[in-house]
């Protein structure tokens, strides 16, 4: 009897168990995966968002500072791929959402409380940071991120390339239209904008003397300049004399460096690994004048850090932020030019960054105090995205420049209100 | 012992006493049971279907702007500013086209593999599973090598370095949609992924026609060949055909990886999935319309539905047809 009982018991218990399991196993996959390492270490559980930079050793070395910080446990999330943001903001909403990330000034992020004030941190130091980065990252006189690295943009060129075609740095956008037709052989395509062309679309504004906003964030862009440049590009465009379709996109010079282009767009960051492969045959110019009321230009692209105004642990992510991105000097410098390179947004850094001081990267430290423009933080992800779509549809799909332009008008001006009122 | 042996006569069975017991436990409680096996799964049905989906309806009246619990509300301005899009409403058509083309493609292509590989008499496993194992490749990566290795713009991307053997310029295969040969790219590469799955379910079913069909219209003069296939194996597959139309239906409405990896920022070549992902997922933020997209996008596939079980009688009784 005893035996029988036991028998009967060992079965619906080891029913109940399992049908406990069924229960619980979806539930707890509900989601305990949120990137924090299950660190033996004491204080608290950080986790940071980066994307992923291209150069060789930056993982390692942003997970080698966050292991030196001893106040907190700091795991990084390092997001692969082109979609960061489309990882980032949705990760935002959630319970899972970093403490600490990386972004672009945007006034959105403020406006919907997802980033912390960190003025507190940065104001003993304000004036070390340079100027133009303070004013992107300040919304009534409160500012909400820390600039780490600031990463100007201009074109690539191959000196040897231009010196054979008898062809001079172009300074317009007809010059450089003309440069591309001369510089293409059947091997070489004389330039390379990206792949979709949305990466030179800021300059193309300020070449033509425009601006995304105004002083009173009112659209600036909607210009006869512009509309010539949006026409000429899309000459150039159907010309046969753009690589279109690279393997890899304009944020990797390869398509320099293998010789399939003569001039690319590029980034300061991918100075080191031209040098690697070209040596000292290639230059560096901004994107030219369009029109004679416009002026050559140069985007201070950059990333900073951000704290997450809605997680668990803010002040402890403040104090992380200040500690790597303020108080640790040979780590920012480190990060700015031990791998690519990047201009550090902090004047006593910059001064000592010897790798700057010559060649090319000096040349590109030159164009980037010459002829830079910052982000303005009310030029939103949205109002990139609206004009993203006049690149595709009038350069590259052939449509009216001036009809594009008002249907970005009309989702620019819905944003605005939205944001400005 | 012999009284013992009276008491055992006259005592009903040990066994008949047990069955007459009432039923305890996991085998007497049907009620029981049934919660115990469908409760989870209607849990999770509950948290991650109609939960999103009503929280989709309530969302689409406001403006919800990073955010999901938004308080200020709308009413129908998200759907006109959804409707009024021309990207949204473009990438409508769009989906339209790309289903009219690749269901009948894809049809065609997979039941041509099951009677190629059906016929085969040497290697017939080697085939089958050179035509299968695509079937086991990610859409995402699939879309990374035809992206980058094949259709790249460049003289040494596959399709250009053959191109290049005849005498024809390098051809930007994603980045011009003039001529619109991102078309090739993606059907090519849909194809590549998904005849393999049908050819598999067209194989199975051809090897479920009886062979005396065969052997009696062999009889009867049929002409082995076209005859014999547009008169007998053809619609011994049209329940197979059903099904297999009806999958790539769906498959061409959850259309999305290949188009978003491939196409980028481009402002055509969009089924609404990719839009509706930008909108709400992706950098804009904007759950209200993104749901006001996706309610609008619902009506119409429930229409289409109802249009297409109209159309083919599929889920219709053999007595009712």
């Amino acid at each position: 009897m005893s035996a029988q009982s036991n028998t009967s018991w060992n079965r619906r218990s080891i029913l109940r168990a399992a049908a406990g399991l069924a229960v619980a196993a979806p539930l707890a996959a509900c989601g305990s995966n949120n990137g924090r390492g299950g660190g033996s270490g004491s204080g608290k559980q950080l986790v940071q968002y980066f994307h992923a930079y291209g150069e060789a050793g930056v993982e390692q070395a942003v997970k080698r500072y966050a292991k030196a910080y001893t106040k907190a446990n700091v795991s990084t999330q390092w997001i692969t791929g082109s979609n960061f943001e489309n990882k980032l903001f949705p990760a935002l909403l959630t319970k899972q959402a970093p403490d600490v990330f990386e972004f672009h000034p945007q006034i959105q992020l403020i406006k919907s409380g997802q980033v912390a004030d960190l003025t507190d941190i940065i104001d003993p130091v304000k004036d070390d940071f340079n100027p133009a980065d303070i004013k992107s990252h300040t919304v009534d006189g409160k500012i909400y991120g820390v600039r780490m690295i600031d990463d100007p943009q201009f074109f690539f060129y191959r000196k040897s390339m231009l010196e054979k075609a008898n062809v001079a740095v172009p300074t317009t956008l007809d010059e450089l239209i003309e440069a591309a037709a001369k510089l293409t052989t059947s091997k070489v395509k004389g330039l390379f904008l990206g792949n979709d062309l949305t990466a030179i679309q800021n300059n193309l504004i300020w070449s033509a003397g425009a601006d995304t906003l105004d002083e009173k964030n009112q659209i600036a862009y909607h210009t006869d300049g512009v509309i010539e440049g949006l026409t000429k590009l899309r000459k150039l465009f159907t010309s046969g004399n753009l690589l279109l379709d690279a393997p890899a996109d304009f944020w990797d010079p390869s398509a320099l460096n293998q010789g399939l282009c003569a001039i690319q767009w590029g980034g300061m960051w991918g100075m080191p690994a031209t040098q690697a492969a070209l040596g000292d045959d290639f230059g560096v110019f901004p994107f030219p004048k369009i029109g004679s009321s416009g002026k050559q230009s140069v985007y201070n692209g950059g990333w900073s850090m951000f704290v997450n105004a809605k997680g668990d642990n803010v002040e402890a992510a403040k104090e992380y932020v200040k500690w790597l991105w303020i108080d640790q000097k040979q780590y920012q410098e480190d990060f700015a030019t031990s791998y690519g390179f990047h201009i550090p947004p902090r004047a006593s850094i910059a001064a000592q960054a010897t790798k700057l001081k010559s060649g090319a990267a000096a040349d590109g430290v030159k164009l980037f105090n010459t002829y830079g423009h910052f982000d303005n933080i009310g030029w939103t992800q949205a109002m990139i995205t609206a004009f993203n779509d006049v690149i595709a549809n009038t350069v590259r799909k052939n449509g009216d420049p001036k009809s594009a332009l008002d249907t970005c008008d009309t989702k620019v001006n819905r944003e605005l209100k939205k944001l400005f009122g | 012992m012999s009284t013992t042996t009276a008491r055992d006569l006259t005592s009903p069975a040990p066994a008949k006493a047990s069955q007459a017991r009432p039923r305890r436990g996991l085998r007497g409680n049907a009620t029981l049971n049934f919660w115990l096996f469908t409760g989870p799964f209607l849990i999770g049905l509950v948290i991650f279907v109609f939960v999103p989906i009503g929280w989709s309806l309530w969302l689409s009246f406001f403006d919800a702007r990073f955010t999901v619990t938004p308080s200020n509300f709308i009413g129908f301005d998200n759907y006109k500013t959804v409707l009024s899009d021309p990207n949204f409403t473009g990438s409508l058509v769009t989906f339209t086209v790309f289903a009219a083309f690749i269901v009948p493609t894809t049809w065609a292509l997979s039941l041509g593999l099951a009677l190629l590989v059906h016929r085969l008499t040497f290697m017939r496993a080697f085939f089958r599973s050179v035509f299968f194992l695509p079937t086991a490749c990610s859409y995402v990566a699939a879309s990374l090598i035809w992206k980058m290795s094949i259709f790249n713009g460049v003289r040494f991307g596959l399709a250009n370095t053959v191109l290049g053997w005849f005498g024809v310029d390098q051809v930007a295969w994603l980045a011009d949609p003039s001529p619109p040969w991102y078309w090739l790219v993606i059907v090519t590469l849909r194809l590549w992924l998904q005849a393999g799955f049908y050819m598999i379910l067209f194989l199975a079913a051809l090897q479920n026609i009886p062979s005396e069909l065969y052997e009696a219209a062999a009889i009867d003069g049929a002409k082995p060949g076209w005859q014999t296939f547009r008169y007998i194996t053809l619609p011994q597959l049209r329940a197979t055909s059903t099904a297999v139309i009806l999958l790539l239906l769906v498959a061409a409405y959850q259309a999305f990886d290949e188009f978003f990896n491939l196409m980028g920022k481009a402002t055509w070549g969009q089924p609404p999935l990719v839009i509706l992902y930008k909108t709400a997922i992706g950098v804009n933020q904007d759950y209200g319309q993104g749901s006001a997209g996706a309610v609008i996008l619902t009506l119409l596939i429930c229409i289409v539905t109802l249009f297409q079980g109209k159309i083919m009688g599929f889920g219709r009784g053999e007595e009712s047809k």
